[in-house]
C-alpha cells in the first residue's frame, strides 16, 4: 500500500515509522524546515519538505497513486483541506484526518472528511471506560455502517443476571458478542449464563441503547436510576 | 444587503468601508481587536458611529460567526490572511448557513482555480498580478 502522511510531528513521524515497519511504501510531508531536517536523518528519502496544502507538493509526492492519505498536522484547516483535495480532486479512496480541536469536528463532517480522529475524544472515551458514569461505555461507532459497540456492566438484580444469553430480552438489531468475567473475555454461546458483575459487549443499531440498558441495570432501571 | 466580512486586513477593511458607504449593512469579524484601527482609518467618525458592526472572534468558531450575523448575511466575504482558513469558512458559510453569495480570497492560484470549479467564488490576487505584470511586460500594445 502507498501511504502519504502529512505532518511530521510526534504522531506523523511515529505513524510513518510504523507503516514503513509493516512494509508499506510511505511518504511523509513536513512544511517546517528544521523539523524536516531532523526527521530526514532517520527516514531519508521517505520524507519530503513542503506545504501539503499546495497541490504541487501533493502531486510531487505522488498523490495520484496513493491508496491512503493521512493528515495529522497541528492545524485543523490544513488537515481538512488536504483530505478534501485528496478525496475530491485526486479521488483517493481512503483518507484519515486528525482533529486537534474537538470543536472543529463539525466542520470535518460538513466537508465530508471521514474518519476524523480526535485525540481529546479518544482520551475522554478512555476516561469514561475507566470511570463509567452510567455503566454504559460506547466503544466504537461506525457511522457509515450504522453500527455501534457498547460495553455494559451487569448489576446485581438486573433482569439479565442469571439468564441464558438466549433468554435475555434484547431488541431486534442487537447482539451480545463478548463477555468479560474475572478479567477474561470470551465469546458466549446461546446457553452461556450471564452473571452479575460480568461486563458484556454488544453490537447494535444506533439508537437502541435506551432499550438495552434496562436489561443490565438493577431492577431494570434507566441510565439515571 | 447585509454583508459579513471575515478578516479586516487591507482588502477586507477597504471592502467593508466601501460597502458601508454604499448604504449596505456591514459586519466585520476579526480575531485581532486591534484590526479595528484598519476600519477607523480614514473615517471622520469611528466605525461603529458610521454604522458598522465589529466582532472579535475566531472565524472557525460557529458562535463567533453567529454573533457576527452569518445567519442574516446576504453576502459573505472570506478575507483573512490565510488561504486555508478562508477556504474552510467559505464552505461553512455556503454549505451550513446557505449564504447566497460567498466570495473567498485565495492567494494560491492553483487552489483558487480548483475551488472555483467546485462552485466557490474565488478571487486570486496573485493571478491578477501575474496577468497584469505579464501584460505590462510582454504585450506590445500595453
Amino acid at each position: 500500500m502507498y501511504v502519504i502522511v502529512v505532518g511530521a510531528g510526534k504522531v506523523g513521524w511515529n505513524l510513518a515509522r510504523e507503516l514503513l515497519g509493516k512494509g508499506h511504501e510511505v511518504t511523509l510531508i513536513e512544511s517546517e524546515r528544521r523539523r524536516y531536517l531532523i526527521v530526514e536523518q532517520e527516514l531519508e528519502h521517505a520524507v519530503q519538505y513542503g506545504d501539503a496544502t499546495e497541490l504541487w507538493v501533493l502531486e510531487r509526492a505522488g498523490i495520484q497513486r496513493a491508496d491512503l492519505v493521512i493528515a495529522v498536522t497541528g492545524d485543523d484547516e490544513d488537515n481538512m483541506l488536504i483530505c478534501q483535495v485528496a478525496k475530491e480532486k485526486y479521488l483517493c479512496q481512503r483518507i484519515v484526518a486528525r482533529v486537534n480541536n474537538p470543536r472543529n469536528l463539525q466542520h470535518f463532517k460538513l466537508l465530508g472528511i471521514r474518519p476524523a480522529v480526535s485525540a481529546t475524544d479518544l482520551i475522554l472515551r478512555l476516561i469514561e471506560h475507566e470511570v463509567p458514569q452510567y455503566g454504559l461505555v460506547q466503544l466504537l461507532a461506525l457511522e457509515g455502517e450504522r453500527l455501534e459497540i457498547i460495553e455494559l456492566e451487569v448489576a446485581d438484580g438486573a433482569p439479565a443476571a442469571g439468564k441464558r444469553v438466549d433468554d435475555v430480552e434484547l431488541p431486534e438489531g442487537s447482539l451480545i458478542i463478548s463477555v468479560l468475567r474475572e478479567g477474561k473475555g470470551f465469546v458466549p454461546k446461546s446457553d452461556t449464563v450471564i452473571e452479575p458483575g460480568d461486563e458484556v459487549l454488544l453490537i447494535l443499531d444506533p439508537g437502541l441503547e435506551s432499550a438495552i440498558t434496562p436489561q443490565f441495570t438493577r431492577n431494570g432501571a434507566g441510565p439515571n436510576g | 444587503m447585509f454583508i459579513l466580512v471575515v478578516g479586516a486586513g487591507r482588502v477586507g477593511s477597504a471592502v467593508a468601508k466601501r460597502a458601508l458607504e454604499a448604504g449596505h449593512e456591514v459586519s466585520v469579524l476579526d480575531e485581532d481587536p486591534l484590526s479595528h484601527e484598519q476600519l477607523d482609518k480614514d473615517l471622520a467618525e469611528s466605525w461603529e458611529d458610521a454604522g458598522g458592526r465589529f466582532t472579535v472572534g475566531t472565524a472557525l468558531e460557529v458562535d463567533a460567526l453567529i454573533e457576527a450575523g452569518i445567519e442574516q448575511a446576504d453576502v459573505f466575504i472570506a478575507s483573512t490572511n490565510g488561504d486555508n482558513t478562508n477556504l474552510v469558512i467559505a464552505q461553512i458559510a455556503q454549505r451550513r448557513f446557505d449564504v447566497p453569495r460567498v466570495v473567498v480570497r485565495v492567494l494560491d492560484p492553483a487552489r483558487a482555480a480548483w475551488y472555483a470549479e467546485q462552485g466557490l467564488h474565488t478571487i486570486c490576487p496573485t493571478q491578477h498580478a501575474i496577468d497584469l505584470v505579464e501584460r505590462a511586460a510582454l504585450d506590445p500594445a500595453a
